[in-house]
């Protein structure tokens, strides 16, 4: 039984944690937020404060498992960029745009394996991997359209990305929530969740446990590759025409989004929720600042920010906890 | 092959393989491409390739010490653009002093990634991918969407992509390339001899034994990082004189071409081995497809960065998989430099 006094100190340890800090933050952001715009608060705000990031933090989830696996996908905005062209393309050659559809997720499956067949089969290390293909994604995606834009998608096609679908909440909110949950389920509750965080922890120990390493990581950017596609259908949709320079730059947010969450970048610590309240806390951000007449421009300086703060700060509270130790046992010696 | 063994080491060859790739693109480009094999050519890919390389040899300092600097573009873009203002607000200034504020501002920029880096313990990726949209934003603020313009430019920098220190016909040396050739050959010796440069090695290929073997590493890498910025400033200032007009999009994605001609020029990506020249090679290979692509005729210029990118990955696993056989074929048959290195270990 939890006596009184203990129940509050475990509230306390929780909100003394990463995430209680993210909480605080959030609350300031709101309330500072709500103060200076009242229209802030309305449903339609949030709800399009959500809708105009929404590609970013549905792969940022994906992004999550990959971090705490202690690997790096850079490529996840080139692979946006390309899925998005590729749609396009397919559907000026007269491909029925179901049909489109399903080729561009097949093709995110493709890239995806293909990043993981670099990175498991000849082992080399994410972070060059996924760095040539930021390149060479985007290459194949300026392949496809040129410097052309491709417009005129079916109504339904933007209808869906743009339209509310079931009460207020258009097709890709909706999306976000059932991945979101699915996220939570397997990274916190299942069997290959746990897998993650011990191949992300430690690779050699997960490898003598007999955790089949590699696949793991195949399936994990497998996984990113086809998410990453999903949210380029979801960019043609929303935006209603494509464009060689689609989701360029869009990793840095979304790498931030991961990172702010309180994921570590080497892997091994950090969970979904961290991950949902710093999506909320860049969200909300970006938003505040948009309200307040703020240059999309400068929003992305603060988001570099934020992503160098939010590594430094967990690093800094560690040195000083060291340093504060040292001295703490020489006195006591 | 004895003798092959004998002379060269294995990142020789690979050197030797680099130069041979780029004598064969420039033999299929001259086949394809009219009027390829010609001056003309030659005068522009050198002087577009000087910037990359000063760019690559650059990214060379940090990369081998285990770190990467993604930042390096856009500290391009803020030097071209800062100096290109105080140049146009004062044609009188002399032009040392605008080389040496370029490369000052470029050491400055370099120096905040080097300090949370090595001081604060956060990763080099991190750091300068926040960066990276950190120092564009700056820009694009100091800049008020004004544009710097070859009109409001001093004539001595207008000159200065135009001047020759050597001619051949009309083959020419240009001053901004025999530039690129002087810091190359100072930061080869550096690497070479210098009890820094030799640091830098050992902290890439194991930073814990560095450590203990009493190396400051933190002021080696963060001093890493400012030389690389300050020759990214460099870079900045040489573009500035090679283009003139110099908008808030200066430098967009340099960072993705020095480190593709790092990897290219095959410095390891975790540190430990490499050398300028083989970083120098990379930027020329790449800096060649870039340049011959845009004039071949038989497939879209579009395809640059989709080869870029698989050029990148190729280069990289040839490492992965073909180095490392070649190391153990070296030390295999050669018993003598086997005993020999076993000796210097344990001297």
């Amino acid at each position: 039984m939890l006596g009184d006094g203990e129940l509050l100190t475990k509230i306390w340890k929780r909100l003394k944690s990463w995430e209680g800090f993210l909480l605080a933050i959030l609350v300031v952001i709101i309330i500072s937020n709500s103060i200076k715009s009242p229209v802030y608060l309305s449903i339609g705000n949030q709800i399009n404060l959500f809708n105009l990031s929404i590609e970013k933090i549905i792969v940022a989830l994906v992004m999550s498992f990959i971090i705490i696996n202690a690997e790096i996908d850079l490529s996840v905005g080139s692979m946006m960029g390309l899925s998005a062209c590729a749609f396009g393309w397919l559907f000026q050659q007269g491909v029925p745009v179901s049909a489109a559809i399903i080729l561009v997720l097949i093709l995110g499956i493709i890239g995806g394996a293909f990043n993981g067949f670099w990175i498991t089969k000849i082992g080399l290390p994410s972070l060059v991997v996924t760095l040539a293909m930021l390149i060479g994604f985007r290459g194949f995606a300026r392949v496809m359209v040129e410097d052309r834009g491709i417009t005129d998608f079916p109504e339904w096609f933007d209808a869906l990305g743009q339209q509310p679908l079931i009460g207020p909440f258009p097709l890709s909110l909706i999306i976000f929530f059932v991945l979101l949950v699915i996220a939570i389920i397997i990274l916190q509750f299942s069997g290959f969740g746990r897998y993650v965080y011990v191949i992300g922890n430690n690779r050699e120990v997960a490898r003598y446990s007999g955790i089949k390493v590699l696949r793991v990581k195949m399936i994990l950017f497998v996984a990113s590759g086809m998410i990453s596609a999903l949210a380029g259908l979801l960019f043609a949709a929303r935006v209603g025409a494509v464009r060689g320079d689609v989701a360029l730059g869009f990793e840095l947010d979304i790498i931030t989004m991961v990172l702010l969450g309180g994921v570590s970048i080497f892997g091994g610590s950090g969970s979904i929720f961290g991950v949902v309240l710093s999506i909320l806390i860049v969200l909300n951000l970006r938003n505040g600042m948009a309200l307040a007449n703020i240059t999309g421009h400068v929003q992305t300086g603060v988001i570099g920010v934020l992503l160098i703060l939010s590594v430094l700060i967990p690093n800094m509270q560690k040195m000083i906890h060291a340093v504060w130790n040292q001295r703490r046992m020489s006195i006591l010696k | 092959m004895n003798f092959i063994l004998r002379r060269f080491r294995p990142e020789q060859i690979r050197e030797l393989v680099l130069i041979l790739l780029i004598l064969l693109v420039i033999f299929f480009f001259g086949f394809q491409i009219p009027n390829y094999l010609s001056a003309r050519m030659f005068n522009r890919i050198s002087a577009s390739a000087a910037i990359i390389a000063v760019l690559a040899m650059a990214q060379t300092l940090v990369v081998l010490t285990r770190n990467i600097d993604l930042s390096v573009g856009s500290i391009v873009g803020c030097t071209a653009y800062f100096v290109g203002k105080q140049l146009a607000d004062n044609n009188e200034m002399d032009p040392f002093i605008a080389l040496l504020m370029s490369i000052g501002l470029g050491a400055i920029l370099g120096g905040f990634n080097g300090f949370f880096v090595a001081f604060g313990r956060v990763p080099a990726i991190i750091v300068t991918l926040g960066t990276l949209a950190l120092y564009r934003t700056i820009l694009v603020e100091y800049s008020d969407a004004q544009t710097i313009t070859t009109m409001m430019l001093p004539q001595w920098l207008l000159d200065l992509p135009r001047t020759n220190i050597v001619s051949y016909g009309k083959m020419h040396l240009r001053l901004m390339v025999g530039g690129m050739l002087v810091v190359l050959v100072i930061f080869q010796l550096i690497l070479k001899y210098l009890p820094y440069g030799r640091r830098l090695y050992a902290i890439g290929s194991n930073p814990e034994a560095a450590r203990i073997a009493g190396i400051p590493s933190q002021r080696i890498v963060f001093l890493a990082f400012v030389l690389c910025g300050a020759l990214a400033g460099l870079a900045g200032f040489m573009y500035l004189a090679r283009f003139g007009n110099i908008t808030v999009v200066a430098g967009l994605g340099f960072e993705l071409k020095s480190v593709a001609a790092v990897m290219v020029g095959g410095i390891n990506i975790f540190g430990g081995s490499g050398t300028v020249f083989g970083a120098l090679l990379g930027a020329i290979l790449i800096d060649l497809l870039d340049n011959s692509l845009i004039r071949w005729v038989a497939i879209s210029e579009f395809w640059r960065d989709a080869m870029l990118g698989m050029l990148i990955l190729l280069a990289v696993a040839a490492d992965a998989l073909v180095m490392n056989r070649l190391r153990n074929l070296w030390t295999r048959s050669d018993p003598q430099m086997k005993s020999k290195e076993e000796k210097s270990h344990v001297g």
